[in-house]
C-alpha cells in the first residue's frame, strides 16, 4: 500500500450528511408517475384450509385495479430458495395455509389506503386446523406440518463436519469415556435461544416498474441482495439479466432479513407487468413481524465434561432448531453455520447435533450472526456453568482450553474447519486488562457485601464470516436460483474519469455499514488519490459488476479486497502513463498527494493529467490501449475468523427481577481496521442487538401459532436509555487470506453479547441459588428464577 | 399503517368542537394523538371523524385556583412533570408524567388524553386516583364533574359519554402533613414504558399517625383502580415500615389480577404489594 495510507485513520462517514438531514433516499421515497399500490390479504390462522376466496366486493371498489389469487400466479411456481430443503413457499396460497401472515391474495389499487380497504373486503373462508408450534412436538412427528411430507425434521446437522456416523459415534464415545473419571465433572443444561424478529427501522419496500414496449424492468427494493433479486425476477419472467435492473437505494437496516428474495417482490413485479404501471408495496410493522423472516429459535441441551482443574475433555450439543413453515433463502443452512463455530476457539473434542424442524410459524433465516450467536451462546453458557461448578475463574478456564496462537497459521478446529489466524490469549488478556478484571471482581464483591446483587460475566467467541472459497458452491451453496454462479466472490470496477476523479462500482448492498466511506478509503489508498475525488456506487445492478450483496460480514473482506485489487490494476497502468509523461522509469513512480511522483525528485504529474492522457491514445506509450479502468474479482481462499472477549457488569433488583446493565466492555479482533469509527459502530449495534436478545426481545407464539409480540408495543427493542456507554478496545491479528488483512465485523458484537449478559446475571444471583435463566431476562423471568431457586 | 378514511376538523373554539362531536356520533377527540393515531393506523379504531382540539385556546395551561390546580386538556406530560405546582401538590402525578413513554411521547401526549384513554397499564390515571382528582367535562348541554374514582370504568373505557370533552383535570392543593408518591416497574425494566405494575399513594399524617390515605394500582387488573384495603389498613397506623408492609399486602384485594406478556398473576400481585409499600413509604417521607 502507498505511504499515504488513509486506512485505519478516523474518517467521518460520508453517508451521514444525507441521512441526518433527512435527505436519504429510501425505496418508499421513490415516486414514479402512475404508481399503483399493493396490499396483501393474509391468513389469520397458523394452519387452515382455505375453502373459498371471494374477491368480488374488493374488485367492485372504486380505485381497485386488480385482485390476484393463487390461480393467477401458480404458473410462476413457488418462491425460489437457495437451500431448497423442506417445503417451498407458494407465491399466494389458496390451498392449506401454514402460518399466520401467509399471503392469500394481493390487491392493487390507486393508493395504499384503497388497497388496504379492498384487501379487508376480500372474503376468505377458512377451516382452521390444529397447529404445530412447539419444537419437541414437531420433532415427535405426531402431527405433520406439511401433510405431504414424511417428517417434520428437514435435516440434521452434525459435527465434527464431514464425520460419518461411525466417526461421530467415536467422538461421542471418547467424551463419554471420560465422564466416569473421579476427577471429572459433567455439567448439563437445556437452554432456549428464543426466536427474534429482525426489526430494521426501515421496513421492507419494493417498487417494480415494468416498461411496456421496452420489455424491461426497473425494480427498487430495500434489499441486501440486489443482484439476486434481479436474477430471480429475470428467471420468473423469462428475461435476460440485462433486461432487469434492481436498485437498492438507502437501506435502513437489514440484519439478514433483507437477504431473501420475497414473494411480495415477485408479486409486485408480476402486477406491474400485468397492469403496465409501476406498483409499490411497503410492509407495515405487523407484516414485518409476521411475514418477514425471523431468526434464532433453538432449544438444545449443552453438556460439558472436564476435570476439576479446568481441563475440558468434551462439549456436546444436542438440540432442535425451528425452521418455520417454509424454506426460503438459507433457512436450514443457518444452523449449519453453527457447526463452523461449534467448538469455538477451543481445542476440546466436540460432538454436535441439531435437528431442523418445520413448524406452523413464519420462516426463520439469517438474522445478524445467523447460527453463530446460538452456537456461541450454548458453548459459553455451559462453559460458565462448568467454571462455577469447579470454582475456577471463568477467564482462566477459557485460557486453559484455547487453541494456542502457536498453531496458527494452519490451525484446524475440532469441528474440522481450517481457521485463518488467531491469538485468543492475547485478546483475552487485553480484555481483562481493559476491564480491570480483578478490580471489577473486587467492586462486585464490595457491592455484594452491602447486600446488592451485582454480577460480572465474561464470554469469548470466535466467529466465521466473509465466506469463500468459490468452491463452496460444490457443497450445494450455489446461488443458481438467482442466476449467480457463485456467492463467494467479490467484484469491483474502478474507473478514473477524464478529469482525474474516480468511481468505484461494486455489487454490495449495504444497509448502514458505511460502504460509501469504506470503499472510498480503500480506493483512495489503493490508487493514491484523495478520498474526496472518489465516488462510490453500490446497490445498483445496472452500474455494478455482478456480486452477491451484503451479508455474513462479507463485504470488506471479499468485495473490499476486489476493490483493492482493481485499484492495483488501475494504478499499474497509471504508473506507466506517468512514467511516459515524466520521461522516467516506471519503477521510480510513487503515488501521493493527488498524483504520481518520480522518487527522489520534484517531478510529478497529477491524476488529472494522467487521466487526460489516458483518454488521448495518441499521447500514450506505443501500443497502450486508451482508458483507465479495471475490474477485479476476488475469490477468497477461506472465510475469515474474527474473535473477541466481552465482559459485562450488571445489577439485579432481587425484589422485582429488574436487571440493569452497568458496564459493558468489548475487546474485538477483526484483523486490520479500515475505518475505526465504522468498526466501532458495527460493534455498538451488534452488542445492542445481543443485549436485546439477552434482556428484551422475544417473538412469542401461542400454541395456536399466533405471534403475540407482533407490534413494537410488545416486541421490546433495546434503546439508548437501556444501555450504558460501551467500552471498546481491539487487538489486531490480520488475516492472511486477503490483501487487506481484514476480517468481518458486522456480526461479531451480536455473537459475543447475549451470553456475556446472561453469565453476568447468573453471577449476580449465585448467592440465591440461580444457575440458569432462559432469555430474555425480563424482570418476571428473573424474579421467577429467584423464587424457584429459593423454593 | 393505513387508517380507514375519516374526516378531520380542527375547530378553534370549544363550542365548535362540541357541535362537531354532536353532529358526528362516530367522532373521536384528538389531543396529542399518541394513543389515538396508532389505534387508527392498526385499524383497531376507525372513527368517521377526528375532532382535533389542539387549536382551541385556553386549554393549554396549568393554573392555580387557590384551593386546587387545573391541568388543561392540552397540557403535555412533559409540562406536568416539570410543573412546580404539580410537584408541590401532586408529586405522584409529576413523577408518573415523567415516567410516561419516551421524550417524544411526553412532549406531545397530554395528561387529560391519558385519562380519557384509560389504558390498563397507564401511569397517570393512578396518580389522579390517589390525589383525588376531579375531571371537568364539557358537552353542548353544559359542564359536569366526575370524581377520578368514578372515571375509570373498564379497559380503555372512561366515564366520558359521546359528545363530551375533558377540558381540565383538577387536583386539590395540599398542606403540610400530606405527601404523595408513585413507583412502578416499566415493561422494559426500571421506570421505562407502560407499568407492569405501578402504585400511587397519597397520605396525610397528624400527631404521629396516618390520618388519611388513598392508594391506587395500575397494570394489574382491567383498569386503574383504588386499593381501598391498603388505605384502610394504613389509616390510624403509626406509618412504621411494619405497618406499611402489612397494609401493602392488601394491594390487590378485590382486584381481579390479569396475566399478560409481562407478568403472571403471582408476579403482578407481588409487584403491586412491593410498590404499594415503596410508594407509601415515599409518600410518608414526603408528608414529613
Ligand atoms: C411509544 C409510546 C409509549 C408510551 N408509553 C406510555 C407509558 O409508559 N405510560 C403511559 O401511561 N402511557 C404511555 N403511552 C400512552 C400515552 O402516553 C397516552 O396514552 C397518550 O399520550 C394519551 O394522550 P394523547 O394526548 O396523546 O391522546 P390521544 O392519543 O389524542 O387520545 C387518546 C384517547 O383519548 C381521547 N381523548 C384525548 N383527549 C381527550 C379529551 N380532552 N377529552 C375527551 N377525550 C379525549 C381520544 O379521543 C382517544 O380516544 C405511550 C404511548 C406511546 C406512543
Amino acid at each position: 500500500m502507498s505511504s499515504t495510507s488513509v486506512l485505519g485513520g478516523v474518517v467521518r462517514r460520508r453517508e451521514d450528511p444525507a441521512l441526518i438531514q433527512g435527505g436519504g433516499r429510501y425505496t418508499d421515497d421513490v415516486k414514479l408517475a402512475g404508481t399503483a399500490h399493493a396490499a396483501f390479504v393474509r391468513s389469520p390462522f397458523a394452519h387452515a384450509n382455505v375453502l373459498s376466496v371471494d374477491t368480488s366486493a374488493a374488485e367492485a371498489m372504486d380505485g381497485v385495479l386488480a385482485v390476484y389469487t393463487a390461480a393467477d400466479v401458480e404458473h410462476l411456481g413457488p418462491l425460489v430458495a437457495q437451500v431448497p430443503v423442506g417445503a417451498l413457499r407458494p407465491l399466494l396460497n389458496n390451498g392449506t395455509v401454514k402460518h399466520v401472515g401467509e399471503a392469500v391474495a394481493m390487491v392493487v389499487a390507486v393508493d395504499p389506503y384503497v388497497a388496504r380497504d379492498a384487501a379487508d373486503a376480500v372474503d376468505v373462508d377458512y377451516d382452521a386446523l390444529p397447529a404445530v408450534v412447539d419444537l419437541k412436538h414437531s420433532l415427535s412427528d405426531e402431527m405433520l406440518v406439511h401433510g405431504d411430507m414424511e417428517s417434520n425434521t428437514l435435516i440434521s446437522w452434525t459435527g465434527p463436519f464431514g464425520a460419518d456416523a461411525d466417526a461421530l459415534a467415536a467422538v461421542k464415545a471418547g467424551i463419554d469415556e471420560q465422564k466416569s473419571r473421579d476427577d471429572v465433572v459433567v455439567v448439563s443444561q437445556e437452554m432456549i435461544n428464543q426466536r427474534l424478529i429482525p426489526v430494521p427501522i426501515e421496513p421492507r419496500s419494493v417498487l417494480a416498474d415494468y416498461q411496456i414496449g421496452y420489455g424491461r424492468f426497473d425494480v427498487y427494493s430495500s434489499t441486501q441482495i440486489p443482484s439476486a433479486l434481479a436474477g430471480a425476477i429475470g428467471k420468473y419472467f423469462g428475461m435476460a439479466l440485462n433486461q432487469v435492473t434492481v436498485k437498492a437505494m438507502e437501506v435502513g437496516g437489514g440484519f439478514g432479513c433483507k437477504l431473501n428474495v420475497y414473494n411480495d417482490e415477485v408479486l409486485v413485479a408480476f402486477a406491474s407487468k400485468q397492469l403496465g404501471c409501476p406498483v409499490k408495496w411497503t410492509e407495515t410493522r405487523r407484516e414485518a413481524a409476521n411475514s418477514t423472516i425471523q431468526g434464532r429459535g433453538w432449544i438444545a441441551t449443552a453438556t460439558m465434561t472436564g476435570t476439576t482443574d479446568g481441563e475440558i475433555l468434551g462439549f456436546e450439543l444436542d438440540g432442535i432448531a425451528d425452521m418455520g413453515a417454509y424454506s426460503q433463502n438459507f433457512t436450514v443452512a443457518i444452523p449449519f453455520l453453527g457447526v463452523f463455530v461449534g467448538s469455538g476457539q477451543y481445542s476440546f473434542p466436540t460432538h454436535w447435533k441439531m435437528d431442523c424442524v418445520t413448524t406452523h410459524t413464519m420462516t426463520t433465516d439469517a438474522y445478524r450472526g445467523a447460527g453463530r450467536p446460538e452456537a456461541a451462546y450454548y458453548l459459553e453458557r455451559i462453559l460458565d456453568m462448568y467454571s462455577r461448578k469447579i470454582g475456577m475463574d471463568p477467564a482462566e478456564v477459557r485460557r486453559k482450553n484455547y487453541i494456542p496462537a502457536s498453531e496458527f497459521p494452519g490451525a484446524v478446529s475440532p469441528m474440522g474447519f481450517p481457521m485463518d489466524t488467531g491469538d485468543y490469549e492475547a485478546n483475552l488478556d487485553a480484555a481483562l486488562e481493559s476491564a480491570g478484571w480483578s478490580g471489577l471482581l473486587a467492586e462486585r464483591d464490595a457491592a455484594r457485601a452491602e447486600g446488592r446483587h451485582v454480577g460480572v460475566g465474561i464470554a469469548t467467541y470466535v466467529e466465521v464470516c466473509g465466506f469463500g472459497p468459490s468452491g463452496l458452491v460444490d457443497l450445494g451453496f450455489s446461488w443458481a436460483e438467482y442466476q449467480m454462479p457463485s456467492a463467494f466472490n467479490g467484484s469491483s470496477l474502478v474507473r478514473v474519469h477524464p478529469d482525474g476523479s474516480a468511481t468505484v462500482s461494486i455489487g454490495t448492498g449495504p444497509s448502514g455499514q458505511g460502504h460509501q466511506t469504506t470503499w472510498a478509503q480503500i480506493v483512495g489508498d489503493g490508487l493514491g488519490m484523495d478520498v474526496d475525488r472518489i465516488r462510490v456506487i453500490h446497490g445498483d445492478t445496472e452500474e455494478a459488476p455482478p456480486s452477491i450483496g451484503t451479508f455474513g460480514s462479507r463485504s470488506a473482506a471479499v468485495d473490499g479486497s476486489a476493490c483493492y485489487e482493481a485499484t492495483q490494476k488501475v494504478q499499474a497502468k497509471a504508473a506507466r502513463i506517468a512514467a511516459h509523461l515524466l520521461e522516467a522509469s516506471e519503477d521510480d513512480i510513487e503515488f501521493a498527494d493527488g498524483g504520481a511522483h518520480v522518487a527522489g525528485t520534484d517531478s510529478s504529474v497529477g491524476w488529472d493529467e494522467i487521466a487526460k492522457a489516458a483518454y488521448q491514445p495518441h499521447v500514450l506509450p506505443e501500443g497502450m490501449e486508451g482508458g483507465l479502468e479495471a475490474h477485479a474479482i476476488f475469490s477468497p481462499g477461506n472465510a475469515t475468523w474474527p474473535f473477541g472477549t466481552h465482559i459485562a457488569m450488571v445489577e439485579v433488583d432481587a425484589a422485582t427481577g429488574d436487571v440493569r446493565l452497568l458496564r459493558y466492555i468489548g475487546m474485538d479482533d477483526c484483523g486490520n481496521v479500515i475505518s475505526p469509527m465504522i468498526v466501532d459502530g458495527q460493534i455498538h449495534g451488534g452488542i445492542a442487538q445481543g443485549v436485546g436478545q439477552a434482556m428484551f426481545e422475544d417473538a412469542v407464539y401461542d400454541m395456536d401459532g399466533n405471534l403475540l409480540s407482533a407490534s413494537l408495543v410488545d416486541y421490546i427493542l433495546p434503546t439508548a436509555v437501556d444501555l450504558p456507554s460501551f467500552e471498546l478496545g481491539r487487538t489486531v491479528t490480520p488475516t492472511d487470506i486477503n490483501p487487506l488483512g481484514v476480517k468481518g465485523i458486522g456480526e461479531a458484537g451480536t455473537i459475543g453479547a447475549a451470553q456475556t449478559v446472561v453469565n453476568a446475571v447468573v453471577d449476580a444471583l449465585e448467592s440465591l441459588g440461580v444457575t440458569h435463566i432462559d432469555m430474555p431476562l425480563r424482570p418476571q423471568r428473573v424474579w421467577q428464577a429467584i423464587q424457584d431457586a429459593q423454593a | 399503517m393505513y387508517p380507514r378514511q375519516f374526516d378531520y376538523v380542527a375547530p378553534s373554539s370549544l363550542d365548535e368542537a362540541l357541535a362537531a362531536l354532536d353532529a358526528n356520533p362516530g367522532a373521536k377527540v384528538l389531543a396529542g394523538g399518541m394513543s389515538l393515531l396508532p389505534m387508527m393506523k392498526m385499524r383497531l379504531l376507525s372513527p368517521e371523524m377526528v375532532v382535533d382540539i389542539g387549536r382551541i385556546g385556553g386549554l393549554g395551561d396549568i393554573t392555580d385556583n387557590g384551593d386546587s390546580i387545573s391541568i388543561g386538556a392540552l397540557v403535555t406530560h412533559a409540562e406536568v412533570a416539570a410543573s412546580g405546582l404539580v410537584q408541590d401538590h401532586g408529586a405522584a402525578l409529576a413523577t408518573a408524567a415523567s415516567w410516561t413513554g419516551d421524550r417524544q411521547v411526553r412532549n406531545r401526549g397530554t395528561c387529560c388524553g391519558s385519562m380519557a384513554h384509560a389504558d390498563v397499564a397507564a401511569d397517570q390515571p393512578v396518580a389522579a386516583l390517589a390525589l383525588g382528582a376531579t375531571m371537568v367535562v364539557a358537552s353542548s348541554g353544559g359542564t359536569r364533574e366526575i370524581a377520578a374514582a368514578d372515571f375509570f370504568v373498564d379497559t380503555l373505557m372512561s366515564a366520558l359519554e359521546p359528545g363530551e370533552i375533558l377540558t381540565e383535570m383538577r387536583i386539590p392543593k395540599v398542606g403540610a402533613g400530606t405527601g404523595s408518591a408513585y413507583d412502578k416497574l416499566g415493561r422494559r425494566g426500571g421506570h421505562t414504558d407502560y407499568a407492569v405494575a405501578g402504585v400511587a399513594a397519597s397520605v396525610t399524617c397528624s400527631n404521629g399517625s396516618v390520618s388519611a390515605a388513598t392508594v391506587a394500582v395500575t397494570g394489574v387488573g382491567s383498569r386503574p383502580v383504588l386499593a381501598a384495603g391498603v388505605a384502610d389498613a394504613l389509616v390510624g397506623s403509626d406509618g412504621s415500615d411494619a405497618a406499611v408492609e402489612a397494609a401493602a399486602a392488601h394491594a390487590t384485594d378485590g382486584i381481579d389480577v390479569l396475566e399478560d406478556l409481562y407478568g403472571s398473576v403471582g408476579y403482578k400481585t407481588h409487584l403491586a404489594q412491593l410498590f404499594a409499600a415503596r410508594a407509601v413509604k415515599a409518600a410518608l417521607a414526603a408528608a414529613g
